[in-house]
């Protein structure tokens, strides 16, 4: 069974803006919030049958409702999170304490290095992509590669809307890639054609990229995905994918949606 | 021209993910070049890859920009120690453990920035005056005790040659003797760059001065006339010889022979071999070619047309020489020390029918300067690539001929 680690959206509110979706006027709505939080946990759990590891959030550190970012854990190792802003940076102490009470074996960056977990390092099963500049050094991918010994190539997030690479590019259980291609450069596209062949790649179209359907999780034959992504949707029941739609709105007023909101847990 | 440049390093999967074209692309783009050095790609799909590239720009400011480019994309500068330096021990000696130049744009770092080398000739020793932020070359005789001269290789750089952008003999740089290699168009491709360089010194130009360093078998072949011509038409401004030269040319305007060898007739004339002796004799009891010719005792021929022209010559001594007449210099550090001086300014170098002034004259000229030897002995031209003057275009043929084809080239029609 799939686990997931999830925080849930008690103290989650606009505080300060750190990716064009945020705007502090455009406040949370926090019972809306709290509900639509809730929908999703209900459809990953039953319908999905993920199981969810939930941790205690913590009062005035709203985004550590987005999990992706924690950090990348692979068996039993946790390698923890360096984010960009310092806004974030105080999470990290958090998530590496709940890694090590798990019983993880904690793996730190050099901390120079910024790594923003599972939000910027995607994985099929043959190659791992690590979207860089916006959040993400290059430089932390090489790292990473040598001590999970895999292939990581890493990709250029070109436009600042889709600032981590889960926005804009979400690898499938059944080796398809949901992606939305103009949110990297052509060596970007190039590369993720030499791996990727065409009649594994589908297009989101831009709409629906800004919705953040490619910020969908993927597990077994399932895609629980943002409502309001049909043609999404269509590309995905085409490849025999069971599609759940949820409204995640209130979570997009900061630049996340489903997968933002969870990490997997090997 | 300042070159500016940064050595990068790069790893990862920089060659399946386009990170390595990128960056590349990048440099060009933004208006520099690159070397790659010390490429290793991995040996499977799944293996990291790595590469030290050199940066290259036309200024500081492009090669900040350029390295603010590429450093997103992981492009780690690799940051180089300032150069070592030690005070000569004693007068006319290197430290022990001294950088022996090349020809070749060199550079120095000191205190974190790189200087450009003044003077750069091969197989000098590097002075530097760290307070004033500047470094020269200095031959190992003229060093004096005390003065910093650089050790070791670290913090030192050399710039290979640039590709020139005109398309013509001299764009490869490189020494082919052949005498099987067809001459016309080297030859052409001499004399459009003399046109060139005529005009530009005309206009005031700098680096615009061409340089011949010859020998007398130019006399003695025949090709007095053509470089008299070559020489009153503004094509030539400073002039390399020995004592030779000088004065087979005087002796041919004064009894029309070279080395005795009637030069129109062309069978020795009696007592011709006294003529040259003659000839200095003459100079040296008027005291200098430049009197002989402003007297008109020496009219025509090639050192009648320098003095008129106002041709730098530097007339350096050999043991063998009679006279010697004057002006040549017979202390032979004396005489490259002032043939080293008028290398400045030149933008090509004509190295005609001598191994001791074409080898000469190679050893001071900076790689940067596109030179041409011509000598009828192929292994003229191999020895001067041999000795390290590989940028010097090799042309097996007679003196006479070259000199002859190439006026005719710019006009001369006798």
């Amino acid at each position: 069974m799939s686990r997931l680690l999830v925080c849930p959206p008690d103290y989650f509110r606009i505080d300060y803006e750190i990716n064009p979706w945020m705007r502090r006027t455009n406040a949370v709505d926090p019972s809306r919030a709290a509900d639509q939080w809730q929908v999703l946990m209900d459809v990953l759990a039953h319908d999905v049958a993920a199981g969810i590891e939930q941790m205690r959030p913590v009062k005035g550190l709203p985004d550590m409702v987005f999990t992706a970012n924690a950090g990348v854990v692979i068996g039993r190792r946790a390698l923890v999170s360096r984010f960009r802003y310092p806004e974030r940076q105080r999470e990290e102490a958090h998530f590496e304490r709940w890694f090590r009470e798990q019983g993880y074996e904690v793996i730190i960056l050099d901390k120079s290095l910024n790594f923003e977990g599972a939000g910027d390092l995607l994985r099929f099963p043959d190659t791992w992509f690590g979207g860089y500049r916006q959040r993400s050094d290059i430089q932390a991918f090489p790292k990473i590669g040598d001590i999970f010994q895999r292939v990581i190539i890493p990709l250029e997030l070109i436009d600042a809307r889709f600032y981590h690479l889960d926005t804009c590019f979400c690898p499938l259980s059944g080796g398809e890639l949901l992606y939305f291609p103009s949110a990297f450069d052509s060596y970007g596209k190039a590369a993720i054609a030499q791996r990727i062949s065409e009649d594994r790649r589908l297009v989101v179209p831009e709409e629906e990229a800004l919705r953040f359907a490619c910020n969908a999780v993927s597990i077994g034959k399932q895609v629980v995905i943002q409502a309001g992504c049909p043609r999404t949707t269509q590309l995905l029941e085409a490849c025999g994918y069971r599609t759940y739609a949820v409204q995640l709105d209130e979570f997009m007023k900061s630049g996340g949606a489903a997968k933002c909101l969870t990490l997997a847990l090997d | 021209m300042t070159e500016s440049q940064e050595t990068v390093f790069l790893q990862g999967h920089i060659i399946d993910s386009l990170i390595l074209a990128k960056i590349l692309d990048t440099i060009l783009m933004m208006g520099g070049t690159f070397d790659l050095q010390d490429v290793k790609i991995g040996a499977t799909r799944d293996a990291e890859s790595q590469a030290r590239i050199v940066v290259r720009a036309p200024s500081s400011r492009v090669l900040g920009d350029i390295l603010r480019a590429v450093q997103p994309h992981g492009a780690a500068i690799e940051r180089e120690a300032d150069c070592r330096y030690e005070p000569a021990p004693a007068r006319g000696v290197f430290p022990e453990q001294f950088y022996a130049t090349t020809h070749l744009p060199t550079q120095v770092r000191l205190d974190g920035e790189w200087v450009e080398i003044e003077g750069m000739e091969m197989d000098l020793g590097i002075c530097v005056d760290p307070a004033k932020s500047c470094a020269r070359t200095v031959p190992m005789g003229a060093v004096t005790a005390g003065e910093l001269i650089v050790t070791g290789r670290e913090g030192i750089r050399v710039t290979p040659l640039a590709r020139p952008a005109e398309r013509d003999v001299f764009g490869f740089m490189e020494s082919v003797v052949s005498s099987e290699r067809p001459h016309q168009p080297v030859i052409a491709d001499i004399a459009r760059r003399m046109q060139t360089l005529r005009e530009r010194h005309r206009q005031g130009g700098a680096g615009a001065k061409v340089l011949l360093a010859g020998g007398p078998a130019i006399v003695h072949a025949g090709g007095r006339d053509a470089l008299t011509w070559l020489v009153d038409q503004g094509y030539v401004q400073v002039l390399f010889c020995g004592n030779a030269l000088a004065a087979h040319d005087m002796e041919a305007g004064l009894y029309g022979t070279s080395l005795g060898y009637g030069l129109a007739a062309g069978r020795s004339v009696p007592h011709g071999h006294e003529h040259h002796l003659r000839t200095i004799n003459r100079i040296r009891a008027i005291g200098s070619i430049q009197a002989a010719v402003r007297s008109g005792v020496v009219a025509d021929g090639i050192m009648a047309a320098c003095v008129r022209r106002d041709v730098k010559m530097v007339m350096a001594g050999t043991i063998r020489d009679d006279g010697p007449l004057p002006g040549v210099l017979t202390d032979s550090m004396a005489a490259q020390q002032a043939m080293r001086a008028e290398i400045r300014g030149i933008g090509l170098a004509l190295l005609v029918a001598s191994t001791l002034h074409a080898i000469a004259t190679g050893n001071l000229l900076p790689a940067t300067i596109p030179t041409v030897c011509v000598d009828v002995n192929p292994a003229v031209p191999t020895k001067l690539a041999d000795r390290g003057s590989f940028q010097a275009v090799g042309l097996v043929m007679d003196a006479a001929s070259f000199l002859t084809e190439l006026a005719r080239e710019l006009g001369w029609r006798p």
